[in-house]
């Protein structure tokens, strides 16, 4: 009773930091799990921490909550979040069909083909829909390699690559236009949409590092300049 | 792959008849022993690290050499009245005893292993409730740490090969079920962190406010270093644990206190500066961070090739030669996923052709030879895996010792895979400084929009997320996309001019300074 009250005042992301290896958070990292899922939110430490307590703890394993897991993993994407949950669940499990689905699902998002995961997405709704904001966060890692990559994207291309078409389009590329920075240019075949600069799409904005000394090469020689 | 990934660490201990073991008698304590123990046990309680550390290193070996080679040590409670039965002393004691055990002598029991975790408990408890005065070498602390992982490593080895187990040891293994539990393993490591307070001290230090680094961990003011050098090595422990265990992640997270950009404590013991960066590295490699793996791997190589010669005759020299040979290996694997030629030294950069130019070559293509070649140096490279999970010993039995190495080896394939047709869009673009996606496409044999999407995967591939969220470029060469022509953009080799002159400058004060010892008659 006395540690029940204890635990109860002590936050999940504070249990992770101060007790991680302790079997007894297993119940409270799961709920964490679903909270997350409802209100949003991600936390990896914590998530990583329970797929460790069901790597001890094989008999405990919730296919379910791993489920969620990984799918919020996905939604954390550039971040290699997806591959580090996969690195701690047992083979066996991953055999599960869910699981199978969403490793191609991965494995189309890392290798840029948006299409495939689309179609491979529209087929496996009820396995995704439980987790509010799984469509626009694939969109925003869409965007986020569409600008490493282009500085002018042909409006087809973008189309394909967070699965938004005619109309919806339009309003999206206005919305993002007011708020991001988008502009709309005519190109040979197609609207273009040109992205904002960055570092990856205008390489010459990156600063060039080359010809400065860090101080402590210099310090190497302060020996001998005394 | 699997029999090179068998192997234990280390060198194989030598095969004992059953003469010298029969003749064992642990109460025997000859002379050279008591010597020993009398002066080990003195020169503790005077806090002398130095002639600990001369006794530690070259005593226990040299003795052991002479009259231990296939038994153990006389037991603990034969030479206790040497050392005035000294409680602390003797949890050393035994400490050394098994790790000189677990070195030499083989097969062990799952009973000898269970004793050996005991003894790391008391050593432990005592360490944590405080009652510790004493001032033990880096090297030997260090040894401790890692023994401890090691012997963890070992043990989740030996009961998940459950094939060939005899009654007589699966009764043992449920007999000493509380054994090596992963949970205690982790939270003394964990207890030691925080008992220590040693992340707030190397804050601390940053500040200016304490001295850590600079007395080598060592306390010059009448208290003990034990607790505070343990935490601090518990940090690499748990480090290479959760790399055991495939969280790199976490992994990485354990380490975070200590800044790899400056000497620390960890580079003063060789052992922990290789097992330090190995699996900083190793998981840095597996969370795609290539730039990160592949500049800390050229430093430590570096640092290997430049002072192994110092290290001959340590009683650590095989396994420096060992890990230096497996970084070489996951160097090789950096620079395949991610040229990077700009970070290897000259001489990293011959010895890594020397070993590895035909396998590199290889890893360019994408065949099968190529896949076979990432699995040979994966395997070769990694570290030994675990499954931290008990056996269950009332369904049929197997061996589950291998199941955690093909998962992180089949994963990391998987990665391979993905980044297959980049070394091809390399070579391709490499050619051009501006190419229409069409034109591309005809050459490589492919239609546009998979090539698009080849060029996407290039560039989510090269773009790491590092430990704050930020995307950095580990790109070699980089390109945009302007509606469907492609524009490459050449990155000039830097030329660091401003190093190469700081290089000389300290070259030619070293020939100054020898040139003035050159006596002429």
């Amino acid at each position: 009773m006395a540690n029940e009250q204890a635990a109860e005042t002590y936050t999940v992301e504070e249990l992770v930091s101060v007790n991680p290896y302790n079997p007894d958070i297993l119940n409270d990292l799961e709920i964490f799990v679903n909270e997350q899922v409802s209100s949003q939110t991600y936390n990896l430490d914590a998530n990583l921490s329970l797929l460790r307590l069901y790597q001890f703890e094989p008999d405990r394993l919730s296919v379910q909550i791993v489920a969620r897991i990984l799918i919020k993993a996905l939604m954390a994407m550039p971040a290699p979040d997806f591959s580090l949950c996969l690195f701690l669940i047992p083979e066996h499990v991953q055999m599960e069909e869910q699981f199978k689905t969403l490793i191609v699902l991965s494995h189309y998002l890392e290798t840029g083909r948006f299409r495939q995961f689309w179609d491979e997405a529209s087929k496996n709704r009820n396995l995704l829909e439980v987790v509010p904001g799984f469509e626009q966060a694939i969109q925003t890692y869409a965007i986020h390699v569409l600008s490493l990559t282009y500085q002018k994207v042909p409006r087809p291309v973008l189309a394909e690559a967070i699965n938004i078409e005619g109309l919806a389009l339009d309003k999206f590329i206005e919305y993002h236009a007011a708020n991001s920075g988008w502009m709309i240019e005519k190109g040979a075949r197609s609207q273009l949409i040109v992205l904002p600069r960055n570092e990856f799409n205008h390489p010459e904005l990156k600063k060039n590092t080359a010809d400065t000394v860090p101080f402590e090469h210099i310090t190497r020689i302060f020996p001998l300049l005394s | 792959m699997a029999s090179a990934y068998d192997r234990e660490d280390g060198t194989a201990p030598p095969s004992h008849g059953g003469g010298a073991a029969d003749a064992y008698d642990p109460n025997y304590v000859p002379d050279s022993v008591k010597t020993f123990v009398v002066h080990l046990y003195r020169h503790i309680r005077d806090k002398n690290v130095y002639e600990i550390h001369q006794m530690y290193e070259g005593g226990f070996q040299r003795l052991s050499e002479r009259l231990f080679r296939d038994t153990p040590w006389p037991s603990a409670e034969a030479v206790a009245p040497y050392c005035d039965g000294d409680h602390v002393f003797l949890l050393l004691y035994r400490e050394l005893w098994y790790r000189h055990a677990y070195a030499r002598l083989s097969p062990l029991t799952a009973s000898h292993r269970s004793e050996s975790w005991n003894n790391y408990c008391d050593l432990f408890s005592v360490v944590l409730h405080g009652v510790v005065n004493m001032q033990l070498p880096n090297q030997w602390l260090w040894d401790m740490v890692d023994e401890f992982v090691y012997q963890f490593q070992s043990f989740c080895q030996y009961r998940a090969k459950l094939k060939n187990k005899t009654d007589d040891e699966l009764q043992q293994l449920k007999q000493f079920d509380k054994a090596w539990n992963v949970y205690g393993v982790l939270n003394y490591l964990q207890a030691l962190v925080e008992k220590s307070m040693i992340a707030q001290i190397l804050e601390r230090e940053k500040e200016g406010l304490e001295q850590f680094t600079a007395t080598d961990g060592y306390d010059y003011e009448g208290g003990s270093n034990v607790l505070k050098v343990l935490g601090y090595y518990s940090m690499i422990g748990l480090l290479r644990i959760h790399c055991l265990l495939g969280d790199y992640h976490t992994a990485l997270k354990c380490l975070a206190p200590i800044n790899l950009n400056q000497q620390g404590v960890y580079t003063i013991v060789i052992g922990s500066h290789i097992s330090t960066i190995y699996h900083f590295g190793f998981a840095n490699l597996m969370m795609r961070r290539y730039v990160d793996a592949t500049r800390e791997f050229n430093k430590i190589l570096l640092y290997i090739l430049k002072y192994k010669q110092y290290h001959q005759k340590s009683p650590q020299y095989d396994q420096i030669l060992k890990k230096n040979e497996q970084m070489y290996a996951l160097l090789a694997i950096c620079l395949s996923l991610c040229p990077q030629n700009k970070l290897i030294d000259e001489n990293v950069s011959t010895q890594l052709k020397e070993k590895y130019n035909d396998k590199m070559t290889k890893m360019q293509r994408f065949d099968d030879e190529a896949y076979s070649a990432y699995d040979e140096l994966f395997s070769y490279a990694c570290p030994k895996f675990i499954t931290p999970s008990p056996p269950v010993l009332d369904q049929p039995l197997t061996n589950y010792n291998q199941d955690a190495y093909r998962l992180q080896l089949k994963l990391f394939l998987y990665e391979v895979k993905q980044q297959q047709l980049l070394s091809g869009i390399r070579s391709y673009l490499k050619l051009y400084s501006a190419i229409t996606i069409s034109k591309l496409a005809q050459y490589m044999e492919m239609d546009e929009a998979t090539l698009r999407s080849i060029l996407l995967t290039y560039k989510h591939k090269m773009h790491a997320v590092d430990s704050n969220g930020k995307i950095v470029s580990s790109a070699d060469f980089d390109f945009y996309i302007n509606e469907d022509i492609i524009h490459v953009v050449e990155s000039k080799p830097t030329k660091r001019h401003g190093d190469y002159f700081l290089r000389q400058i300290l070259k030619f004060e070293e020939t100054i300074a020898e040139l003035e010892k050159v006596q002429l008659d």
